[in-house]
């Protein structure tokens, strides 16, 4: 056993000195999970804040300029133009250098002191339709607000329900607090993937497999030799993002820590596993890639990373069950946002692990059969 | 800049030639943006409805019972259980069985049949601030009109908004998502193909023997160019064809401009994936580099998805050197707002600009590398 140990130790090294040769390659274990984090954590947003908005004010009253202020001064919008005629509106709709266009009527200056309900036009682009319901949304507000504040305090009568809204584990709405764990699971699985199924082919390709092959090391060694160094830059990276993540961008963690280390380990076996797989469909590198890419974005898509998985047809939801990326997100973010503990997150690493355990033993054994 | 039609067209069906030989990598080339298509168009929708949503109904009245029905006849909200207690509720959005739970106090029917002010409590998890901006907009709005419905009076509001969308009336995440995916999927395309055509002459140590041809840098990058460029286009036809025949995308601009700026747009994506080859030497290295530098900033900074207008400063300067930044513009515009050439032809400019760009800098490169 002692052999095993030391052929294994070996064969790590030599992968080791070949990955990080290229000094390019050092750089890119570095660069690549810290610039998306960077992205991740600054650039993808889904709040909806400074919403480009046009003002069509026909009015030019105190009321309509009270209004307009309460529209700035909310931070939602960002009043870039006031255009002089429709046909402007329609041209900075069109060219998409406003997302909103608020249109105030002539009258509804006077109308609003005589108490005589009034109206008011909104445009929304509707392009981008996530902007766009959240922004209409927060328009409406401030106008019904603002007609609130006019009519003067309410009557006994109205608003008999008082509804008190809280947002648990990320109070603010914060979108980089629920994509920046997101980031480790996927910079975890497009690096493990693409260097465990390219450096596997590369082998084969320059020929040197056969080299390896008749060495006394035993298939079994050159797997876990092949997949080692990768789940230690694997590692590396889930550092890496969690101190960016806390130091930079302030993300909490409310659970237990050392769970991550221990579910990153499951997780790595199916990711390390699909990887080995993919090395053994592919026959050359540029397979290798494009195989990748194919399992990942789809991975990615169907996880919830991004789109919440009950928005899907039911038949999407059976497929996400054999996805390891869903089970590895819900325990990060019930890690970092939640504070779960092993007590809630149990049912996902017993599914993750198995997942684990059977991607690996069949990638395992059409390994050796190739090898064979 | 001298070049010989001849040896580009030699260099071209060469590289045909080994495109052919590995069908594998071309059947995925032509599966990808398939695949990708599908699940965007089927499967993805950033649309919120039927929220998981636990109801913790403690009064039991028909009252009650009013309000919760309301939530789920909108469609937005589908009610997963009927709590027996307030610590279920906590159970269920720990373990993210909710996603959304309302409380109803015991007395509320009484409160409001008395007049006084009933309390509501609803709790939203928070961890996706997206859906959860969303729904809490939409509880706002249904118990609001819930609210002045059992207070009796239907005042007129002072001020009554009206609200038109355009381009897009019913506000559908399809329509908004599949036109700039289409940019996403050609970088992607780009990416995968070119990047690794050079990189791997030079692992195979087959490069020497193309140095040793007469054939100049700038024939042999458009040789290896055009291949990949007709791949990039039926993959361009194939999701314009899925767009609007299988999801109803509306196309209300010029289909003949759409083909020329797509052209124009997938010539600096391939050539883009040709500098890096040729600067990355190794396969391994060019696919990581072309990860970096073609798909993540086309996904995450181009606007595809994410308002560049939300972003810090630095990231939306950035932003003006992504390509797929104006090809989306220029695509939600035929697409969708039936823009004519007039308005999209800056962004047209652009594209040209950086297509030019990088097909000198890629020459500047292999000259250097090929002495």
């Amino acid at each position: 056993m002692k052999k095993t140990s030391e052929r294994i130790k070996q064969m790590v090294i030599k992968e080791f000195i070949q990955i990080l040769r290229d000094p390019r390659m050092k750089a890119i274990v570095f660069v690549i999970p810290v610039l998306q984090t960077l992205v991740f954590g600054f650039a993808v947003t889904t709040d909806v804040n400074n919403v480009p908005t046009a003002v069509f004010d026909l009015d030019k009253s105190f009321e309509s300029r009270e209004l307009v202020r309460r529209f700035e001064a909310s931070g939602y919008f960002n009043i870039r133009v006031m255009p002089g005629s429709p046909a402007q509106v329609q041209e900075l709709l069109d060219r998409s250098t406003v997302t909103v266009a608020l249109q105030i009527n002539p009258k509804f200056g006077t109308d609003l002191l005589r108490r005589i309900p009034t109206s008011i036009q909104l445009l929304a682009d509707g392009t981008d339709s996530n902007t766009a319901t959240v922004a209409l949304d927060y328009a409406n507000r401030i106008i019904k607000k603002y007609a609130q504040d006019l009519a003067g305090p309410p009557s006994s009568l109205s608003a008999r329900v008082d509804v008190r809204q809280r947002a648990w584990y990320n109070p603010e709405l914060k979108s980089k607090n629920y994509n920046v764990p997101g980031v480790i699971a996927m910079v975890i699985m497009l690096t493990s993937l693409l260097l465990t199924s390219m450096a596997v082919v590369r082998e084969r390709e320059m020929g040197t497999m056969e080299q390896l092959m008749v060495t006394p090391l035993k298939p079994v060694e050159l797997i876990l030799g092949k997949t080692i160094p990768f789940a230690l830059i694997a590692f590396f990276d889930m550092i890496l993002i969690t101190m960016l993540g806390v130091l930079l961008f302030d993300i909490p963690i409310n659970g237990p820590l050392l769970l991550l280390p221990l579910s990153t380990a499951i997780y790595l076996l199916s990711v390390l596993g699909i990887g080995l797989f993919i090395s053994t469909i592919a026959k050359t590198q540029q397979q290798a890639l494009m195989a990748t890419f194919l399992f990942y974005m789809p991975a990615v898509l169907l996880s919830g990373f991004m789109f919440p998985i009950e928005n899907m047809p039911v038949m999407f939801q059976y497929v996400t069950y054999l996805n390891p990326l869903r089970y590895f997100l819900v325990i990060i973010r019930g890690i970092f946002l939640k504070g779960n503990g092993i007590a809630i997150l149990w049912p996902q690493m017993t599914a993750l692990l198995l997942l684990g355990i059977g991607v690996f033993a069949l990638s395992a054994f059409r390994f050796k059969k190739r090898l064979g | 800049m001298f070049m010989k039609f001849l040896r580009i067209k030699a260099i071209a069906k060469k590289e045909l030639i080994q495109i052919w030989r590995d069908p594998l990598s071309l059947a995925l080339a032509f599966m990808m943006p398939v695949l990708l298509l599908l699940i965007f168009g089927y499967a993805i929708s950033l649309d919120v409805d039927n929220l998981s949503t636990i109801v913790y109904d403690a009064d039991r009245s028909s009252t009650s019972r009013e309000l919760i029905d309301e939530l789920t006849a909108s469609g937005y909200f589908s009610v997963v259980r009927f709590a027996d207690s307030q610590r279920e509720i906590d159970t269920y959005l720990d373990t993210g069985r909710a996603r959304v739970a309302v409380s109803i106090p015991m007395d509320f029917a009484k409160t409001v049949r008395t007049g006084g002010t009933a309390q509501l409590q609803i709790i939203v998890d928070g961890s996706d601030s997206n859906t959860a901006t969303i729904a809490l907009g939409y509880l706002s709005a249904l118990t609001e009109l819930y609210s002045q419905r059992i207070a009796g009076e239907r005042i007129t509001p002072l001020i009554e908004t009206i609200v038109r969308v355009w381009y897009n009336p019913e506000l559908k995440s399809r329509n908004f998502i599949i036109p700039g995916l289409i940019a996403v999927i050609m970088m992607v395309i780009a990416a995968l193909l070119t990047s690794l055509t050079f990189a791997r002459e030079w692992e195979r140590g087959t490069m020497e023997q193309l140095i040793s041809t007469p054939v100049k840098p700038q024939e042999l990058i458009l040789g290896k160019l055009l291949p990949y460029f007709l791949i990039g286009f039926i993959d361009m036809v194939l999701t314009v064809l899925m767009a609007v025949f299988l999801f109803d995308v509306p196309l209300r601009g010029n289909v003949f401009i759409l083909g020329i700026v797509s052209g124009v747009f997938l010539f600096g994506a391939l050539g883009l994936g040709i500098v890096i080859s040729i600067v990355a030497k190794s396969q391994l290295v060019a696919s990581q580099i072309s990860m970096v530098a073609t798909f993540l900033p086309s996904f995450l900074l181009s606007g595809f998805m994410f308002a560049i207008s939300n972003m810090p400063v630095p990231l939306q300067i950035i932003s003006h050197i992504i390509p797929a930044r104006y090809f989306i513009i220029v695509l939600k515009g035929i697409f969708l707002k039936g823009n004519p050439l007039r308005i999209l032809v800056m962004d047209a400019i652009f594209l040209l600009i950086f297509g030019a760009a990088v097909f000198v800098v890629a020459n500047k490169k292999l000259q250097k590398k090929m002495v």
